[in-house]
Order: structure tokens, then C-alpha cells, then sequence
């Protein structure tokens, strides 16, 4: 490297340059805030049922077999479809409600959560929401 | 070892060490369940097994992290460590509450342990790698305080280095972007949004740094190339790390419901992110080769160049080939993430830590380096755990080109659960390279006891 750039140069480079791209993320967030709520179904949110369902979700760690959004574990099917793939809520209620406590001999298992009808219907109500997103046409296709 | 205060790095390495031998054999429960589905089932279900095995990864790091600031900080500053008694609290505190958290996820399901743990009064827990629970998350972020307190004071009273400016951002930066691991609100495209400034900004934007500041350390120590051309390199990668990685992070934008130019912006950046990471191969290959002097301790240089090239290759190479918007449209979520992720983490973080443990280890057992057969015992644990995640990455990446195949872009796209069968040959093949890696992490471990002939530390 040349004489003329010397570590104080690349240093203020660095927090120039971070600063300046920092910004730039920023603003991006910004207006990321301003297009979501055309995309994000939060009028969905008006039901409680959801904010109830996601929080079922998340302490029985759902995510840490399934993907939602794609995100997530890679040992369960894509959810963030599931109310499509298996036609209604109905069929995702009992899906959960089926699930034997000692698994399926050989298959990959999920637990048997013992959920109650009420429990059942705001998972049912999340996973719907969840299926309303626009997520710019991904998964391509219902197998997720 | 110039100062007496950099041993408190010592329980730091080893309490490291003991949570990755924890980490490889949860890795090695599930790696047998996803072909053999119902084992240990419902005593340890996959979800329980994961979450050990990436929380104890996570806090593995950090506790190398820890141990790498108390024994690089008080050497570069010139000075003792502030206060090595509080270090050595924090360590207990750390290592009790990391223990009792793993201790709950065995055994009490889950939604027990977040009732019980006050998750009802912020939700916090449930979300990918931040399945600790509220109590577990606030001492991180006290004992993640305190060491900071500690660390800036030593700096400030000591001489104020490019490595320990570098080192002292990305710890403070690791912090700040922790509590954004306290919003969750309920909608989930702005949870996942955010979600993404733990995860995302955390390995692709302030861990660069502490990566490259311990490099930059080692390779000091170990070539004797002068400060002035190493601190210019170090500058240099994290510059590029930060413009690429920050806008970078729009590569997590495309499919979670939020605006599509996050595809352009996403693309365009974390394309470009793979340069840092190239630029610290070149950094590790030029310093040694251009060394004034030939240090004893060969094992530690040889984890610093495979620092270099394994991050480029899991990093750069495999985080390219799935970040541009059009090929992850069909990778998202599938084993190709997985791949990427296992030779990411191994070959930057977990390779960077181990270059400081070989560094720093014989150091503190008073000795430049150890004895010649410890040293050929360290290399055959390097060669044996490199290769064999190699190996585990071109498995996943056997098994997710076959997964994206029949699942997503053949005109009949098949369910997940059969395509996963079909894929079954490649996950028994990285379920036996797995186990090759735990020999190979018991060589390494046993490169520790063994003596012979050693040179008395300079
Ligand atoms: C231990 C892993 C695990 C956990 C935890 C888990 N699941 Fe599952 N889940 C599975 C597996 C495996 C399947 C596929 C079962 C099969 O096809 O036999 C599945 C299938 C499903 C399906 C049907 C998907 C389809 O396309 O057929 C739904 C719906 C579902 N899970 C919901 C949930 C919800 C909601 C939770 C959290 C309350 C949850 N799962 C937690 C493993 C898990
Ligand atoms: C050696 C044997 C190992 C085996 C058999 C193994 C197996 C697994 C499995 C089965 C998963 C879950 C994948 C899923 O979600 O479906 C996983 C996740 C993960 N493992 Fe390992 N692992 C091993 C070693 C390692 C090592 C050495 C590292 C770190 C360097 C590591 C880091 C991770 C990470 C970061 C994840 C989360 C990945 C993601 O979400 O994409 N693993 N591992
Ligand atoms: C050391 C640095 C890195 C580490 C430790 C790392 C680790 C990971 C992990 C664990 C995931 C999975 C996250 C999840 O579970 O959802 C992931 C996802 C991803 N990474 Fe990296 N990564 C690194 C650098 C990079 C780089 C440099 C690129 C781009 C060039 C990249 C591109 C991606 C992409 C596109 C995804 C999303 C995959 C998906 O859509 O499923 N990564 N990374
Ligand atoms: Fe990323």
C-alpha cells in the first residue's frame, strides 16, 4: 500500500463509509415502515385471536421444526401456507389435535401439545393470517 | 503472557470448549432424527435438541469472545485488566445461567419454562436462536454490560490501539444489536424484520469486527510484521464489511411481506459482501508470508489461515450462492440455508476462536507454544473437524439441490415429507462425516494432555 494511504486514512474511511451506509439503511427503513401496512395484514390484528395464536406459536416453539416464511428449522413443512396446502382450518385444527404422544414409529414426529379447542382456534387464526401476507409470491408453489 | 490479568481468559476458553463438545452431540441427535424420525421421541423432540445445539453455539462464541477481549485488551492497552475479580464473576454468572437455561429446555417443555420464567410479561422467547427465556436474555445483557465496563476501562486507561478500538466496537455493537431481541410485536412482518438486527447484524455486520481484530492480533504476535501494515488491513476489511453488510441485510427482505426493492437493494449489497471476507484470506496468507520471524507455535498459524479460507469459502462462496432475489425465490428455507449456515459459523467464528485458544492457551499454561507431538495432534483435530464440515456442506448442499428440485421447481412439485425420503442418503452421509467430527473435536481436545519436550515462554 502506497505512503499517501495511511491507517488514519483507512480509519476515517471506515466511519465515514459506515456512517454514510448506516444512514442509507435507515432512511430505507424508513420507508419500509411506510409501505408495510399495504402488505402486512395488521387490520387482521383487530382479532385478538391472533396475537393470542402467535404467542402459542412462539411458546411452543413451533418454530424450532417448522419454517414460517421460510424461516426457521428445515425438519417440518413451510407453514406460513399450511391453511392453504391443507385446504381449511378446520384440517390444520385436526392435524395438531391428531398427533399420537409416543410419535409415529420410523416418521418424524411432532409432539402431541394437548391443546385446548380455544388454544386450537387462535394457532388456526395466526397460521390464516399468516397465509395472508403478501410475501411476494413466495413459496412457489403450495408444497411450500 | 505480559500481564498477570489476562488468565481470567482461561476459565473463559475452557467453559468454550466444554459447551462445543455439548453443542456436536445435540448436533448429533438431530442429525439422527431427521432419518430416523422418532428417536428419543417425545423425551427429546427435534425442536429441544436445536435449540441446544445453536444456543450452546451462540454462547460458546461469546464466552471465546469474552476470553479473546480479557487476554488481547490489557496486552494491547499495556495496562492490567480493570478488574480481573469481576471477570471472574461474571464467568460463574454466565456459565450458571447459561447451564440452568440448557437444564430447562431438557426438562420441562417449553411452554412450562416460559411461564414459569415470566415470559407473559414481555414475550420475548419462541423465535429462532432467541429461544432463551426473559430471565436468561435480561442476564445476558447485565453480564454483557458489566464486561464492557470492564473492558472500556482497561482501554482508557491504556494505550488505544487500531485492535482494541476495532475489538471494543464489535463488543459494544454485539450488545446494542442484542436488545433489539426485545421486540416482538405482533405483527410478525415487523418481528421478522427486526429480528433480522440481532441475527443478520450480528454475523455479517459487528462480529466481523471482533473477528478481524483477533486475527489482526494473532497474526502480529505470530509473523512480527509490523502494527502499522496489519491495523491498515484490519481498517480496510471492516470498512468494506460494514458498507456490504448493513444494506446487506436486505437480503432477508425479499419473501416476509416486505416491499420488493429490498430484492435490488438485498441483491446488490450481499453480493458484494463475500469481499471482506476474500480480502481477510488475502490479509492471513500475506502476513505470513511475509513474516520476520518464525514463530514455535505452528499450530496456532495454521488456524489462523484456515480462519481465512474457511470464512471465504462458507461465508462468501456459499452465502453468494443463494443471495441474489431470483435463486433464493427457490433456496429459501431449505437445506442450501443449512449448508451455508454449518460452514459460515464454522469456518468464521468457531475457527477464529479456536486461533486465540491455540494462541493464548499455551501462553497462560506458561510456555511460547506446546510441545512439538501436541502440536501434530492439534493439526490432525484441525484437518479432521475441516474437512469433515466440508464434507457436511457439500451433503446439505447434495440434499438441498435435491430438496428445491422435487419440492419447488418440478412441473409435480412433491410434498415436503416425501422429497425429505428421498434425500435420506445424504443425510446418513453427513450424520457419519458428523461423527468424524466429534472424533476429530476429541483429538483437538486431547492435544491439551499431551507434554513432551516444550520451549519456556519468551
Ligand atoms: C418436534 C418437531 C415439531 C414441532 C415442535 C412442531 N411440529 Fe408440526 N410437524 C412436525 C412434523 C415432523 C410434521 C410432518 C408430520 C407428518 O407428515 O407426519 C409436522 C406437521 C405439521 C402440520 C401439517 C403440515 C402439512 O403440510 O401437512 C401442521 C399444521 C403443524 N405441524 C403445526 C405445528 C404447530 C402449530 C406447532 C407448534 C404448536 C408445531 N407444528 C410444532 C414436527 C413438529
Ligand atoms: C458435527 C456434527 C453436526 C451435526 C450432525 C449438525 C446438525 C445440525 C442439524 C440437524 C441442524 C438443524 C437443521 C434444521 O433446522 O433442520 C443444525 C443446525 C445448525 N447447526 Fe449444526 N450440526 C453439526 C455441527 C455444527 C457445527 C460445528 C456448527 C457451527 C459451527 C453448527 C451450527 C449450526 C447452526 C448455526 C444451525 C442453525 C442453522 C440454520 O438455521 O440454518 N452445527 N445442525
Ligand atoms: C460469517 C458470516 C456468516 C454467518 C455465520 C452466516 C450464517 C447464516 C445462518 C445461520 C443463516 C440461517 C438463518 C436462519 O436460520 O434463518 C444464514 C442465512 C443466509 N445467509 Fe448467511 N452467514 C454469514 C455470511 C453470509 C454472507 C456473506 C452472505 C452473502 C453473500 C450470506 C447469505 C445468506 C442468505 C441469503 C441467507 C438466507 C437463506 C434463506 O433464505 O433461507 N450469509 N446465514
Ligand atoms: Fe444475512
Amino acid at each position: 500500500m502506497s505512503g499517501t494511504f495511511t491507517t488514519s486514512t483507512a480509519r476515517n474511511i471506515f466511519y465515514g463509509g459506515t456512517l454514510f451506509f448506516l444512514l442509507v439503511f435507515l432512511a430505507l427503513t424508513f420507508q419500509n415502515e411506510q409501505i408495510i401496512p399495504k402488505r402486512d395484514r395488521r387490520e387482521m390484528l383487530a382479532n385478538p385471536q391472533i396475537a393470542e395464536g402467535k404467542k402459542l406459536w412462539e411458546t411452543n416453539n413451533c418454530i424450532g421444526c417448522h419454517t414460517l416464511l421460510g424461516e426457521g428449522a428445515y425438519f417440518a413443512p413451510e407453514l406460513g401456507n399450511v391453511v392453504v396446502r391443507l385446504g381449511s382450518k378446520e384440517a390444520v385444527k385436526a392435524f395438531i389435535k391428531g398427533r399420537p404422544a409416543e410419535g409415529i414409529a420410523g416418521r418424524r414426529s411432532m409432539p402431541q401439545f394437548n391443546f385446548s379447542d380455544k388454544d386450537l382456534d387462535a394457532i388456526a387464526d395466526f397460521l390464516e393470517y399468516v397465509s395472508k401476507i403478501d410475501a411476494a409470491k413466495w413459496p412457489p408453489n403450495v408444497q411450500g | 503472557m505480559q500481564y498477570k490479568s489476562q488468565a481470567v481468559a482461561k476459565p473463559y476458553f475452557i467453559a468454550a470448549l466444554a459447551l462445543f463438545v455439548a453443542q456436536i452431540l445435540f448436533g448429533l441427535i438431530m442429525g439422527l432424527q431427521y432419518v430416523w424420525g422418532d428417536f428419543l421421541f417425545p423425551h427429546i423432540p427435534f425442536n429441544v435438541a436445536r435449540m441446544v445445539h445453536t444456543n450452546a453455539l451462540i454462547v460458546w462464541l461469546l464466552m471465546g469472545f469474552m476470553g479473546a477481549a480479557y487476554y488481547l485488551v490489557p496486552e494491547e492497552a499495556e495496562t492490567e485488566l480493570h478488574s480481573p475479580k469481576l471477570a471472574i464473576a461474571l464467568f460463574w454468572i454466565f456459565l450458571v445461567a447459561a447451564g440452568l437455561t440448557v437444564v430447562g429446555y431438557l426438562t420441562v417443555p417449553y411452554a412450562t419454562l416460559a411461564k414459569v420464567t415470566g415470559n407473559d410479561l414481555l414475550p420475548t422467547m419462541g423465535r429462532e436462536f432467541l429461544e432463551q427465556p426473559l430471565l436468561t436474555k435480561a442476564g445476558i445483557v447485565v453480564v454483557a454490560l458489566a464486561f464492557l465496563f470492564n473492558i472500556t476501562m482497561t482501554i482508557l486507561k491504556g494505550r488505544k490501539t487500531a485492535i482494541n478500538t476495532v475489538l471494543l466496537l464489535g463488543l459494544w455493537g454485539l450488545a446494542v444489536m442484542f436488545l433489539f431481541s426485545f421486540y416482538n410485536p405482533d405483527n410478525l412482518v415487523k418481528d421478522k424484520f427486526y429480528w433480522w438486527w440481532v441475527v443478520h447484524l450480528w454475523v455479517e455486520g459487528v462480529w466481523e469486527l471482533i473477528l478481524g481484530a483477533i486475527l489482526a492480533f494473532v497474526l502480529i504476535k505470530i509473523t512480527g510484521v509490523d502494527r502499522e501494515v496489519i491495523e491498515k488491513w484490519l481498517y480496510v476489511i471492516i470498512t468494506l464489511t460494514l458498507v456490504t453488510g448493513i444494506i446487506g441485510t436486505g437480503h432477508h427482505y425479499y419473501w416476509i411481506g416486505t416491499p420488493e426493492y429490498w430484492q435490488v437493494w438485498g441483491s446488490i449489497f450481499s453480493a458484494l459482501e463475500p469481499i471482506p471476507f476474500f480480502a481477510m484470506t488475502l490479509f492471513a496468507f500475506n502476513m505470513v508470508n511475509r513474516r520476520r520471524r518464525e514463530h514455535p507455535n505452528k499450530a496456532a498459524t495454521l488456524w489462523a489461515l484456515g480462519t481465512g479460507v474457511m470464512a471465504f469459502l462458507g461465508a462468501g462462496v456459499w452465502g453468494f450462492l443463494h443471495t441474489l432475489a431470483p435463486v433464493n425465490f427457490y433456496t429459501h428455507g431449505t437445506q442450501i440455508t443449512a449448508a451455508h449456515g454449518h460452514m459460515a459459523f464454522y469456518g468464521a467464528y468457531v475457527m477464529v476462536n479456536l486461533t486465540i485458544i491455540s494462541y493464548a492457551m499455551p501462553l497462560m499454561r506458561g510456555r511460547a507454544a506446546n510441545s512439538n507431538k501436541s502440536q501434530v495432534t492439534e493439526m490432525w483435530g484441525f484437518w479432521l473437524m475441516t474437512v469433515s464440515i466440508v464434507f457436511i456442506t457439500l451433503f446439505l448442499t447434495a440434499a438441498g439441490i435435491l430438496q428445491v428440485w422435487l419440492q419447488r421447481v418440478s412441473d409435480n412439485p412433491m410434498p415436503f415429507m416425501m422429497a425429505q425420503d428421498q434425500a435420506s442418503l445424504f443425510y446418513w452421509l453427513r450424520e457419519w462425516t458428523g461423527v468424524v467430527f466429534l472424533v476429530g473435536l476429541v483429538v483437538y481436545l486431547a492435544s491439551f494432555f499431551i507434554k513432551g519436550e516444550e520451549k519456556a515462554a519468551a
